[in-house]
């Protein structure tokens, strides 16, 4: 292949990027360092700032009409399927939107009909007759294909909460496209790369040969739609970008075609910063890019990410809340060669949350490692201390651990190559609930509903460690077992009836493939395990002979404390459990990953698990993801982060999320010494290979006002387990976890 | 000098511990581990921990896992971090801490001292061999308004910053500022004036007055004996910093 990029300016680097699609060979030729501070960051634009004060207005208006300005009942979104839609057009420096109008939400029915018609409802929209009768009558969704394969066990765990959020009726998203490439390509050179690809795919036609013949072709249709879609806003995207604009604009233009297509939980972004920094470096070089202009694209460029909505029920609100979309960038972390990848433009992005606020959206994901410019770590400190909205995740760990350096974070935590390899969503079992099943019999806590067989009744109603531990291994076993079978439908009906072409466009035609597994309710278990173990528990049993509560006499020690008499139980069950679910085949030979991780949905996980053996009553919410239980890490916020830091990477190699909520006073007694704390803090906790942290700085009164006051507080952003959200979209019962969640307070 | 002090009847290798903060930002340089102790022959009248005062209560801790504790911190002690312990008068447990710091300071970690200097004997020296950094509070530089807020004059307090300079070992002042009770000029210059002349004093701190800890006396069942004291205001906080600063090198705000 021969790249002929228009090049009026100044040559880039050539390597083999010229030769074959290898954005990262593109990157690492050509990016400039940058080891400075923040000094050189503007101010939004005028014409940002008007932008940007209709969608402050916009969103409004949605939050008022019940978190929906409007939808368009009628056009099935595709790539091409909506006339352009502007902001306001003339100021507009990167164009684009879903639909032909800001924040009005598109129908994607291959999920499931009854989902979206519903949705419209909700609303009071009625959704197309036509568009029910093709679904009705005519075309199959995801949704109907998994249920059609679904076994009764699989509905059971289900329906009982043991399996909770699975992806079987919207899309699993998680699938990062290399967006970079139609700016660094265009169309035309992508679609003759996929064709060449396809010349390759001969030979015996298996069942996976053809599927993925099968999936080419889609790609190589959707890149030609997306020349459609750039067509309709003026744009030709069938050649590569040729200045800093439209490297912006047609990495835009390839996110937006997916997003378009999918309505994923979440859809991230990647790691465009440091790419299109390159660009913008180039025309600044050159003389035909100020400062102010290239943060004004960058501005525009994440409000736009900000705008970004899918059409969802109500229902999903309890699993995902906040309206997330997920659109998650990672920014920095070092090449593999050693050198970090920092840029003005990693700065840029995270100035937007100056210049346009603080926000869950992009979700600014700070990949972090010892070796990074003082600055950029000062400045990182400075915006989480501000704004609560960066995540940061050890790049260390990951790039040595993945051998990898060219790679983006699909919603929280979880780690993708960039291009080269895609994930399978499998949202999270509820492992709380399943030692509950060890020590009644295999019958769900609640409904006395037989789960799985062959449970050994216990002897005593006073809890024996052993005991409960050997029944806790056999429904851990089954847990998994069902588990692994469920994920292997939702993934083969995925591909059938709602692939990713616009995506997978962007990757590599027969990507490496991991299956992202999940549990709740670690600290939990841990907990419950440590309280039998150290104290003595007695199970309280109704006349059904479920145990409704526990007795607990004595003291044990709780998860949180770097107390390895507890914590080293979090790890082996963490072991054990990602051992279970890699003992089955998987769908496309996918590697079996598994995540600590639960985002919002702790709260509705709690709300389904009955009193457990480390006196946590019924209903009561869990800890978000890796968390110890808000309330037990009584030796402050270093020694729970080095409970959480004791869980190994590898054996939860989807990610092990960690939130830590504090107030300004608690970590410094002024901005500098907090900004100082903060980045001692991240490099001690990733120092002792823990994966990732969101940090909160915020107290507690500004949100108990925006409890009260959420008209006030629209921007308001913390961070909950993994992921950032809009404080006034969470449900009153998840605004009351947060509160009670550990602050870790000056005495 | 109190008799059954808890060095004398703990076990050689335990702590009586009222607390752990593994994330202190304010007692010592960098991110401190801070191990409150259980016990103060004080009876501050401001006191925040007012259920650290009993020597009986506390519960007794293990110091190999404060060292394990301490050793897992060590990559968050980069800028100058490390172990505090505060309390509760630490020194009322020096013949333990001896130990504990000379076990510490061979893993490289700082060891830091939050006393109020009313303890002295030959633990106590022993101990401060091996402590890098002594947080000396001194409540009022008049021996009577000492006496009158914890209880005790200030004599042994002086002597203590006495037997530090003697010594060569750096310390901090630290100052709690209270209005109408500890803010008058006239002895904040005289402070000043006392500790001009030392070269082990490194820094001091003003401690701003809080009522954090009033529902701590509360649920002990005890009156708040300064409910009507109002806390600083920055103005008043800015005026002892300046005229602190007119002796002392370095006056910070905490």
């Amino acid at each position: 292949m021969s790249i002929g990029v228009e090049n009026n300016i100044k040559e880039f680097v050539k390597g083999t990027w010229n030769d074959t699609v290898d954005v990262r060979n593109f990157v690492l030729k050509n990016i400039a360092p940058y080891d400075g501070n923040a000094d050189f960051l503007t101010r939004p634009t005028d014409k940002t700032n008007l932008l940007f004060d209709i969608c402050k207005k916009a969103v409004k208006e949605e939050i008022e009409n019940k978190g929906v300005r409007s939808i368009d009942p009628s056009i099935i979104s595709r790539i091409a399927s909506h006339q352009a839609g502007y902001i306001s057009k003339e100021h507009e420096v990167i164009v684009g939107l879903q639909t032909d109008e800001l924040l009005k939400r598109a129908i994607k029915p291959y999920g499931g009909v009854k989902i979206v018609e519903k949705a419209c409802q909700e609303h009071g929209i009625t959704l197309d007759p036509k568009v029910k009768d093709v679904f009705d009558n005519y075309v199959k969704s995801h949704n109907e294909g998994v249920f059609d394969a679904y076994t009764t066990e699989i509905r059971k765990f289900r329906s009982l909460g043991f399996l909770t959020g699975l992806p079987d009726n919207y899309a699993r998203g998680r699938i990062i496209g290399d967006y970079r490439r139609l700016a660094l390509y265009g169309t035309e050179m992508l679609i003759q790369a996929k064709l060449d690809d396809l010349e390759g795919l001969v030979g015996p036609m298996n069942d996976s040969r053809i599927r993925l013949r099968e999936e080419v072709n889609e790609q190589i249709k959707a890149l030609k739609e997306i020349k459609v879609l750039g067509d309709a806003y003026g744009l030709d995207l069938s050649r590569p970008a040729t200045n800093a604009q439209e490297a912006v604009q047609w990495v835009y233009m390839a996110y937006l075609a997916a997003v378009k297509e999918q309505d994923g939980a979440a859809m991230s972004l990647g790691n465009v910063s440091s790419f299109i920094d390159i660009y913008i470096n180039r025309d600044m070089e050159a003389g035909v890019l100020t400062e102010g202009e290239a943060q004004e694209l960058i501005d525009q460029f994440v409000m736009k990410l900000r705008m970004v909505r899918h059409l969802r029920m109500g229902a999903y609100n309890d699993i995902f809340a906040g309206d997330p979309t997920w659109v998650t960038e990672a920014i920095g972390g070092l090449s593999l060669a050693g050198g970090h990848k920092v840029t003005k433009t990693s700065f840029r992005f995270l100035q937007t949350l100056y210049n346009l606020g603080p926000s869950p959206e992009p979700n600014m994901t700070v990949l972090w490692s010892a070796e990074l410019p003082k600055g950029f770590k000062e400045f990182c400190a400075q915006v989480s201390v501000d704004t609560s909205s960066i995540q940061y995740e050890n790049d260390d760990l990951m790039r040595q651990t993945r051998n990898a350096d060219d790679y983006g974070i699909a919603c929280c935590v979880s780690f993708q190559e960039i291009g080269k390899h895609i994930q399978f969503f499998g949202a999270r079992c509820n492992l709380a609930k399943t030692l509950l099943l060890a020590i009644n019999g295999g019958k769900c806590e609640n409904t006395g509903t037989q789960v799985i067989e062959g449970v050994q009744a216990l002897k005593s109603d006073v809890l024996n460690y052993k005991e409960v531990m050997d029944n806790f291994r056999f429904t851990m076993k089954e847990m998994a077992r069902v588990y692994v079978d469920s994920m292997n439908i939702i993934h083969y009906m995925h591909d059938k009836y709602y692939y990713e072409r616009a995506q997978m466009a962007f990757v590599d035609t027969d990507p490496k493939v991991n299956v992202a597994y999940g549990i709740a309710g670690l600290s939990i278990v841990a907990d419950s395990l440590s309280a039998i173990k150290h104290a003595k528990v007695t199970a309280i049993r109704d006349e059904n002979g479920l145990a409704v509560d526990f007795k607990i006499e004595g003291e044990f020690p709780y998860y949180g404390n770097d107390d390895d008499r507890v914590d080293q139980m979090a790890v082996d069950i963490t072991s054990h459990f990602n051992k279970q679910l890699a003992a089955y085949e998987t769908y496309k030979n996918a590697e079996p990953t598994m995540s600590i991780l639960t985002i919002t949905s702790n709260v509705v996980y709690g709300k389904k698990t009955g009193a457990t053996p480390d006196g946590r009553a019924k209903g009561v919410a869990f800890a978000p993801g890796a968390n110890p239980m808000h309330g037990r890490d009584t030796h402050g916020a270093i020694a729970s982060l080095n409970s959480v830091a004791k869980l190994d990477y590898n054996d939860a190699l989807d990610g092990i999320s960690n939130t830590m909520s504090m107030v300004p006073e608690t970590l410094g007694a002024n901005q500098a010494a907090r900004v100082l704390n903060l980045t001692t803090i991240l490099d001690g906790y990733f120092g002792r290979g823990a994966h990732h942290l969101n940090v909160n700085v915020l107290n507690r009164e500004l949100l108990m006002d925006a409890m009260e006051h959420p008209e006030n507080y629209p921007q308001l952003t913390i961070r909950v387990s993994g992921y950032a959200v809009n404080f006034v979209r969470l449900s009153r019962d998840q605004q009351l976890e947060v509160l009670s969640r550990s602050f870790f307070e000056k005495i | 000098m109190l008799n059954a002090t808890p060095d004398t009847i703990l076990p050689e290798d335990k702590l009586n511990i009222h607390s752990i903060e593994s994330f202190g930002t304010y007692d010592g340089p960098g991110i401190r581990f801070v191990v409150f102790l259980q016990g103060c022959p004080f009876q501050c009248l401001y006191c925040a921990n007012p259920d650290t005062m009993r020597f009986e209560d506390g519960k007794s801790y293990s110091m190999q896992r404060i060292v394990e504790e301490a050793e897992h911190m060590k990559s968050y002690f980069a800028n100058g971090g490390g172990i505090t312990i505060s309390g509760g008068e630490p020194c009322c447990q020096a013949k333990q801490l001896i130990t504990l710091f000379k076990n510490l300071q061979s893993k490289g970690i700082h060891t830091c001292l939050d006393t109020n200097g009313n303890v002295m004997n030959h633990y106590v020296e022993e101990m401060l061999e091996y402590t890098d950094l002594v947080l000396l509070d001194v409540k009022h530089i008049d021996s009577a308004i000492h006496k009158k807020i914890t209880g005790k004059p200030n004599e042994k307090t002086l002597a203590f910053a006495h037997y530090l300079e003697e010594h060569q070992k750096p310390f901090w002042l630290r100052y709690v500022l209270v209005p109408e009770l500890s803010d008058d000029p006239k002895h904040l210059h005289q402070l000043g004036q006392y500790f001009q002349s030392f070269k082990q004093v490194q820094k001091l701190e003003i401690q701003p007055y809080h009522k954090l800890g009033v529902h701590k006396w509360e649920l002990l069942g005890k009156e708040y004996p300064l409910k009507d004291t109002p806390e600083n205001t920055s103005q008043q906080l800015e005026a002892a910093k300046e005229i602190f600063e007119q002796y002392l090198d370095e006056v910070v705000i905490n």
